[in-house]
């Protein structure tokens, strides 16, 4: 089997890979579309398994806002689907393969298993938050389901969640189900220029904590703008645009950018397209608390060169920084601890991904805890093996 | 009513109690120790009350330090543990056994902190779900999930079972509200979970735990989402000549992109009930009820409730009323929000939380009235209309064996229906004891095995919170039953 691509067409041939490779207690590399394979710790595994031929919406019902998909399905497709009937994913999954150099076409099922989450995740909550039911395929060969189609659930441990962020190392996902939101009506996006850092920060907290529904708040200090968007009845629109920039005007102007201005931003925002170049750079993804933000930059900047795009009010930030000294991993990692938050080394060549945890290290009690529940469910060690942790 | 078995009692542990007892008072001062018979009454119950059960002892800790001890005290002893929050648990989630220990987390009932630029706050586990929100309001903040017993419930209870509320339609449940938690494991290790960023690092422990049902450790602190308030909020009551009209003005609310922060639903029996109690001013020449709650400024509550009154005129609304002032606003959710009391005063009741897909609505209301007068009992029902969760409360005379075996036996069958048009057991009181014994109804064989391997992940030795959520025959082999 070695260096073919494992594509089974449906769950049943799925079932009897996993089985025959549990036998042969062989580990397996899965993707789905394949655009996220630069991404964890390099695998090391003679098998690959893709799910891009699981493919296919299974259930879409508007009026009950929830669609499921077999795991391959492109998210394109989905998008589709939903917005034929004014409907959207409520947190705008990201697309990596402009940061990753990478081809191929992102899947639903990889969005769950990665738990990737777009600009809209300040509001709508993460990817984790609208998965409601998932089905795999664990380390025995034998189908999963769990969660299911109705959005309140809380028959049986929820290892639909448990899915959601182990990146295929808990089994292979073969359906997943999301709750949809509507479409807003209307939307817009207020502008703000020449703010620091700091008074960014300071900017996007006075927004986010106000009562006018924040669905997207960035900052990218290159073009010296930040950004806040309000979505929903245009009524409600108008209104809150205008009380929200009285709330910020000791921030500055708000300038309400064009529609097709704002269209075209939010997908870079979402995909941390402005920091994609130069590639020789890693990117880490910085996972803090918002209000600490701008002093965890400037103290990674008092050690080296970075550049930032600030998401999420402050609460993710993209951080391109030249390979060198380990890719500034120390410093950087104690900068986002301090922040109350941690980092991810989401781009780098593949040497410095196996020589440098991609995830934040866990406490011993945690990692071990995690170990015992990686073990519960793929006992060989056959799903993704070390992709998170070394040896996990 | 006895229908639902209990493990028997270790006689073991029962012989032994005296030199545990003396080893937990070495580790808790006597105030934090309950052992004598009529204080431990008050713990042989939740809000299952048709279920109780003596506990060995009850220890009530102050701080994670002591929850650790007397975890690794239990472990070293092999004596099973039962967490309890408020004890408002509505499917038996803190009901003891007479070998097990119930720790209590009352006399940890503090805020520790509130960071409105994050929006968070740090609290520990026996708060109550309201405290939160009392303690954030005149800054003009909120803790989001609202069950019906928030004046009561812990923050611990609430992430134990997930609870819900009215208002999760636009804020979501209990998991998609916590951020962090600290988390003592059966052996006594604590564990940092989650934390004050949005996204936390490694697996999603946070939402195994949420929906955990206390069997994966004992939950002592948590880090919460809090918000701001909206600028206002109002409802709009609808009534109509049958529930199906009210089921279509839902859905085409939602079709028209508009996502109210709560549809309830009331059939005709609820609608008495609740109006001879709370003077709420319900209709009662209607067979169904919606209240329709929207929020932000008054303009934009005025344009929205347009919309949707618009929309339910398409669907044959009989009544309107609009609330005009605050006092209308608290007299229409009064009703609502006092749906189980007042059911509670004229008969015994036992109440569902099944889920179903919306779809199924007109479907699955007539086949639990069938149901249920088959059984020769009497049907309320109050839901949330918008996700689906059904609490159909079934009444009967709690001192009739007879009755209460018949409801019983209806209330089985409305959640095997729910599960059957493709909804589940419970939504958002849990399984506890209550409909332990049904879940295989919902999952496989298989699916039940992995659920318990991952149980065992955390508590290979089945002493947290023992007898619940899963059969008691079939368990894995190596677990204690």
């Amino acid at each position: 089997m070695t260096g073919a691509i494992l594509s089974p067409a449906n769950e049943a041939e799925l079932v009897g890979i996993i089985r025959d490779l549990a036998h042969a207690k062989a580990p397996l590399r899965i993707s789905g579309g394949g655009t996220r394979m630069k991404f964890g710790r390099p695998v090391q595994a003679a098998t690959s398994l893709s799910t891009r031929n699981l493919t296919g919406i299974t259930l879409y019902e508007p009026a009950e806002m929830v669609i499921g998909a077999r795991a391959g399905t492109p998210i394109a497709e989905i998008e589709a689907a939903l917005s034929e009937k004014g409907q959207m994913l409520a947190f705008e999954p990201p697309d990596w393969r402009m940061l990753l150099a990478s081809s191929g076409e992102p899947t639903i099922g990889a969005v769950a298993a990665g738990n990737l989450s777009g600009s809209r995740r300040l509001w709508g909550g993460a990817a984790r938050d609208s998965l409601i039911g998932v089905t795999f395929v664990n380390g025995a060969g034998e189908i999963i389901r769990s969660g299911g189609r109705v959005m309140k659930n809380v028959t049986g441990l929820d290892i639909v969640k448990l899915q959601a962020g182990a990146w295929g190392t808990l089994g292979v996902l073969s359906e997943v189900i999301f709750k949809v939101v509507p479409q807003p009506e209307a939307s817009a996006t207020l502008m703000l220029e020449g703010l620091d850092d700091h008074a960014a920060i300071q900017a996007m907290i006075a927004a986010v904590t106000s009562p006018f529904e924040i669905t997207g708040a960035a900052h990218d200090p290159e073009a010296g703008k930040t950004w806040l968007r309000i979505e929903g009845l245009s009524f409600s629109v108008d209104y809150r645009a205008d009380a929200l920039a009285q709330r910020l005007a000791p921030f500055g102007a708000l300038r309400r950018i064009d529609p097709q201005e704002s269209a075209k931003l939010w997908p870079r925002i979402r995909d941390a397209a402005p920091l994609a170049e130069p590639r020789d750079q890693v990117l880490w993804r910085l996972s803090l608390k918002p209000s600490e933000a701008a002093k965890a930059i400037e103290a990674i900047r008092a050690e080296r060169a970075a550049r930032v795009l600030y998401d999420w009010g402050g609460s993710l930030v993209w951080l391109a920084t030249p390979i060198p000294e380990n890719a500034g991993a120390a410093t950087i990692r104690r900068a986002a601890k301090a922040a109350g938050g941690h980092a991810t080394l989401t781009r780098a060549p593949e040497a410095m991904r196996m020589q440098i945890p991609v995830f934040e290290p866990e406490a011993a009690p945690l990692a071990a805890l995690g170990k015992r529940i990686k073990g519960a469910i793929d006992p060989a060690g056959l799903f993704n093996p070390s992709l998170m942790h070394p040896g996990a | 009513m006895n229908a639902i078995a209990f493990p028997l009692p270790d006689a073991d542990i029962l012989a032994r109690r005296a030199a545990i007892l003396a080893r937990l008072a070495a580790i808790l001062p006597p105030d934090c120790l309950i052992t004598s018979e009529d204080e431990r009454r008050a713990y042989e119950t939740d809000a299952f009350t048709a279920y109780r059960r003596l506990p060995l002892a009850v220890a009530l800790p102050r701080n994670t330090a002591e929850v650790s001890a007397i975890l690794a005290c239990c472990h070293a002893e092999g004596v099973p543990v039962v967490p309890r929050g408020a004890g408002t648990s509505l499917c038996g989630g803190a009901i003891p056994q007479e070998d097990a220990l119930v720790i209590g987390l009352s006399k940890m009932s503090r805020i520790l902190g509130v960071d409105y630029e994050n929006r968070l706050a740090r609290v520990e586990a026996g708060v109550t779900n309201l405290a939160i929100t009392n303690a954030v309001s005149a800054d003009g903040f909120f803790y989001a999930p609202d069950p019906s017993s928030q004046l009561a419930c812990t923050i611990g209870g609430n992430i134990a079972m997930n609870s819900g509320g009215a208002h999760c339609l636009k804020y979501g449940v209990t998991t998609n509200n916590i951020l962090g938690a600290t988390l003592v494991l059966v052996d006594g290790t604590v564990i940092e979970i989650g934390g004050e960023a949005m996204d936390a690092p490694g697996y999603d422990y946070l939402g195994l735990l949420c929906g955990g049902e206390g069997q994966l450790g004992i939950l002592t602190e948590a880090i919460v989402r809090i918000l701001p308030m909206a600028e206002g909020a109002r409802p709009v009551l609808f009534g109509f000549d049958t529930s199906e009209q009210a089921g279509e003005a839902v859905a085409a609310i939602i079709a028209a992109g508009i996502v109210p922060v709560a549809m309830e639903f009331m059939d005709k029996p609820a609608i008495e009930i609740c109006e001879a109690f709370a003077k709420a001013g319900y209709p009662l020449d209607v067979e169904a009820l919606l209240i329709i709650e929207v929020e932000g400024a008054d303009a934009e509550m005025d344009a929205t409730l347009a919309r949707i009154v618009e929309i339910a005129k398409r669907h044959g609304v009989k009544t309107i009323r609009e609330s005009k002032s605050a006092m209308e606003t608290a007299a229409i959710w009064k009703g609502r929000k006092s749906a189980f009391g007042a059911t509670g005063r004229i008969a015994d009741y036992i109440c569902m939380d099944g889920t179903i897909p919306t779809g199924q609505l007109p479907f699955v209301l007539r086949r639990i009235d069938e149901i249920v007068k088959g059984h020769g009992l009497r049907v309320a029902n109050v839901f949330h209309a918008g996700d689906g969760n059904l609490h159909p409360l079934i009444l009967y005379n709690v001192n009739d064996p007879d009755e209460a075996r018949k409801a019983e036996e209806a209330g089985n069958d409305i959640l095997t229906l729910c599960v059957e048009v493709g909804g589940c057991l419970t939504g958002e009181h849990g399984v506890g004891i209550e409909k332990r014994d049904l879940m295989r109804h919902q999952f496989s064989e298989t699916e039940l095995h992995q659920q318990m391997r991952v149980r065992a992940a955390f508590d290979p030795a089945w002493r947290m919170n023992p007898a619940k959520v899963f059969p008691l025959e079939g368990r894995l082999a190596s677990e204690r039953t």
